[in-house]
């Protein structure tokens, strides 16, 4: 129930925590635009949000006020989180960091917490528990929102490595029956497994008999993804493929040798480029240069 | 419903058509390596590609008869295997080592010429030679 502010600063002792807050609330409702301008001023004053032009800063700032207010006075965060979620998705590809995000919202708090002190300030008793009753609640707000933001963020990073991982990872024929499948960068649990699934599909539509794994541009592979190298080439074994592992670097040699990988099963040729010889004599082809005059 | 065996020419043919017990199996087995004397067969080809799972017992047997009939003097190719079922094998340990394998029906039919022709082509695959 939203008391009517009326000319009595101090209310009644026993008023409890929601009847204040929803004084304050109205009191907040009462002075929005003021206060909104102020907010929105020391946004600008700040050099926060530059990324975006001072009337978008106003609008915005109207919209979270509201949201934020609508907040306060019913404790309830869904509808918050869910606008807090939009404004992320819509100001993170501008380039807006985390760090303004959080001081944005600090900022309302502080604007709010000053007009109750200048509101409140006769009576220090009255201050104290409409405090009381505002900085939990706006604490859980700043948390929304900047935990919003936060996780929207992580949601952008982890759909672009998912692009990266499905670019990274073509399988190439390059004869007949013969598929190349060049990894490049770092492989994980996850991108290992998709890397097998693919390469066995691959088997299966290409019809190959023999697979050119060439793992030059791999920097380092722990025990975990060399044994599912290895059960990698096994099942390509069960789908009647061959598996030729190429370009294994040094430091990938000694780490495979040291952890003990099983690696009598696995065909390894020096580079690229000797596979693909192994390959073609495993399938039958001889590649000759064509002899005549035009041949330096 | 027993496995049906198919000859054609030196070659036997058994096509499973649907998920097989394991005295289904034994059945499948103990027929395969009587047939192979009785038809004087010179290759056989197991076709899986019905299958979705291959478990220790049918990878077992899958295994013995391979072994089996390579002592009465024939060669065993099993084909079909799906992918994603040939990976659940791998992570189980079921390597079917010492059984050649090939994609499909056509494959290992081929194979099979191959070999019997005397050529060998192809890729060896690891043990078949043994």
């Amino acid at each position: 129930m939203p008391h009517a502010v009326t000319g009595s600063e101090t209310g009644a002792p026993s008023q409890s925590a929601g009847a204040l807050l929803g004084e304050l609330v109205a009191h907040l409702r009462q002075h929005q635009p003021q206060l909104r301008e102020e907010w929105a001023r020391r946004i600008i004053a700040g050099r926060l949000l530059s990324a975006m032009s001072a009337d978008e800063v106003h609008a915005e700032a109207a919209s979270i006020y509201d949201n934020y207010v609508e907040a306060l006075k019913t404790g309830t965060l869904e509808a918050l989180q869910a606008y807090a979620r939009g404004l992320s998705e819509r100001i993170i590809p501008r380039g807006v960091e985390t760090s303004e995000v959080v001081e944005i919202v600090l900022l309302l708090r502080d604007v709010l917490a000053r007009s109750l002190f200048a509101k409140y300030q006769a009576d220090a008793g009255v201050l104290n528990r409409v405090l009381d009753a505002y900085e939990p609640a706006a604490n859980r707000i700043a948390i929304t929102v900047a935990v919003g933001f936060v996780e929207e963020r992580e949601r952008t990073i982890r759909e672009q490595q998912e692009a990266i991982r499905e670019l990274s990872t073509p399988v190439l024929q390059v004869r007949e029956r013969l598929l190349i499948l060049p990894i490049i960068g770092l492989i994980d649990r996850q991108r290992a497994r998709q890397l097998t699934e693919q390469l066995l599909r691959a088997i299966r539509t290409n019809r190959a008999k023999v697979v050119v794994i060439d793992i030059t541009g791999v920097a380092a592979m722990d025990s975990n993804v060399a044994n599912h190298l290895v059960l990698t080439v096994e099942a390509s074994r069960l789908l009647g493929a061959v598996v030729i592992v190429t370009g294994l670097s040094p430091e990938i040699a000694q780490t495979l040798v040291q952890l003990g990988v099983e690696l009598t099963k696995m065909h390894t040729v020096g580079d690229l480029q000797g596979g693909i010889e192994e390959a073609e004599r495993l399938l039958g082809y001889q590649v000759t240069p064509r002899a005549g005059p035009a041949a330096g | 419903m027993p496995v049906p065996i198919l000859k054609q020419g030196a070659t036997l043919i058994a096509s499973i058509q649907s998920a097989l017990t394991d005295a289904e199996l034994r059945q499948l087995r103990d027929a395969l390596v009587r047939r192979v004397g009785q038809d004087r067969a010179r290759g056989v080809v197991v076709d899986v590609t019905a299958l979705d799972v291959l478990d220790s017992f049918a990878s077992r047997t899958l295994r013995d008869i391979v072994h089996m009939i390579r002592l009465r003097g024939a060669e065993t190719v099993v084909v079909g295997i799906q992918p994603d079922v040939a990976f659940a094998m791998v992570q189980l340990g079921l390597t079917l080592e010492g059984v050649t394998t090939a994609l499909d029906l056509e494959e290992g039919l081929d194979h099979l010429a191959r070999r019997l022709a005397g050529d060998g082509g192809g890729p060896d695959q690891g043990g078949s030679g043994a």
